[in-house]
């Protein structure tokens, strides 16, 4: 356990020297200090916008923003943090525009973070994980994911996707932890129900996993 | 303790996050045993999880690094060319090239992976450490991860033995070896 605070704070402090090494004017050890997120970027940027070109716009966007202010960055927030911050900043913005274009409406925006009450209670049928393999799975998921409401959305992505940790999580979306955790509960409900069988809603009619009928077996 | 739905389910992320102090766990794992209901939601949140936190969600569009790495490329030649001159800079950016592929083919010397797509551990996990894995399954996971497939059918050995056979540790239960958020 020691061993891996150890391991874990030691690669906190090369992230910390490569920050440093950057300011003052190494730029070519920004590259390394990137790598690590590259990818984790445009997923979260992807899960917010649903949109393949605006979520790379928006990944690409944040890293030249984070190059350009490297040196506003200061030593005692996390890196992760300050740069899942801009990325998130830039989705939002892009989310925007989309939702301008579209005239889409704002959906589910009530302050309610109050109690979630499961609509279904049907015997779930395990979504085996092997599944995702094919892209229409991954295509649904995604789907249920875009029809939650922008702040549970948000929560979840940096949460259960990125694996993230509850205080991180806060910290870039500027909530509280408790906020974090509500949200997050109700994320993971609010999909189960869309994801369920009996609920006949996005997952078994679009991809006719009918009760009794498991096409992955 | 008696405890009721709605209590079972403003606790069930801490609940199958296995982040619940044990006497509340206690009163739920009670209540499931008689209320199908509240277990079909725990079922399906598990599976939730499991489900969006698989790597496989996080695919990225062919050629994205290189693009990303071709526009960072040009804006940190812009910021060098000031002071450093178009010879310096392109120097720099054939080394960069250079190092990036190094370190991206000296990462693949691990066993062989069961899935392609799990995380490998990124600090050594003790290898005495004992684990259990699912019978056909892709993960190693601590006994008490609430995230194991059909425990009765799951396979105990020490995690040095998982890694060997190309088992990869669970990103829920065996988070703190993975990659840092």
């Amino acid at each position: 356990m020691s061993a891996v605070l150890q391991e874990n704070s030691a690669a906190q402090l090369q992230e910390a020297a490569l920050v440093q090494r950057v300011q003052r004017g190494q730029h070519e050890c920004f590259y390394e200090l990137i790598r690590p997120y590259e990818k984790r970027l445009y997923a979260t940027a992807f899960a917010i916008l649903r949109h393949e070109a605006d979520a790379e716009d928006a990944a690409q966007e944040a890293v030249i923003k984070a190059f350009k202010h490297i040196r506003q960055f200061r030593a005692e927030a996390k890196f992760s943090t300050w740069l899942f911050q801009i990325a998130i900043n830039e989705a939002r913005m892009r989310r925007r525009r989309q939702q301008a274009h579209t005239m889409e409406p704002i959906v589910e925006q009530r302050n309610d973070d109050g109690d979630y009450v499961p609509r279904d209670f049907a015997d779930w049928r395990e979504i085996p994980s092997e599944t995702l393999e094919r892209s229409e799975v991954r295509e649904a998921l995604m789907t249920a994911l875009a029809s939650l409401g922008e702040k549970y959305r948000e929560v979840f992505v940096l949460r259960d996707m990125q694996h993230l940790s509850i205080e991180e999580t806060a910290k870039i979306l500027d909530i509280s932890t408790a906020s974090v955790k509500t949200r997050l509960l109700r994320a993971r409900l609010m999909l189960r129900d869309l994801l369920s069988p009996g609920f006949g809603g996005g997952w078994s009619s679009r991809l006719s996993f009918a009760k009794g009928n498991k096409p992955w077996e | 303790m008696g405890i009721n739905c709605e209590n079972v389910w403003r606790e069930s992320s801490s609940y199958i996050e296995g982040e619940i102090e044990p006497g509340l766990r206690a009163a739920i794992d009670e209540h499931l045993q008689s209320c199908k209901r509240c277990a079909a939601v725990l079922d399906g949140l598990r599976n939730v999880v499991d489900l969006y936190g698989d790597e496989r969600m996080a695919e990225v569009p062919l050629g994205y690094g290189q693009r990303l790495h071709q526009t960072l490329e040009e804006r940190i030649t812009r910021s060098r060319r000031g002071f450093l001159g178009w010879g310096l800079a392109f120097a720099a950016s054939i080394l960069i090239a250079g190092s990036y592929e190094v370190a991206s083919s000296s990462s693949q010397h691990s066993p062989t992976r069961i899935s392609k797509h799990a995380q490998p551990a990124a600090y050594p996990i003790p290898p005495g450490l004992k684990v259990l894995v699912s019978y056909g399954g892709k993960l190693f996971h601590l006994p008490q991860c609430t995230f194991i497939q059909d425990r009765k059918t799951a396979i105990a050995m020490t995690a040095q033995q998982a890694i060997q056979r190309g088992y990869t540790p669970c990103t829920r239960c065996l988070k703190k070896y993975l990659q840092a958020g």
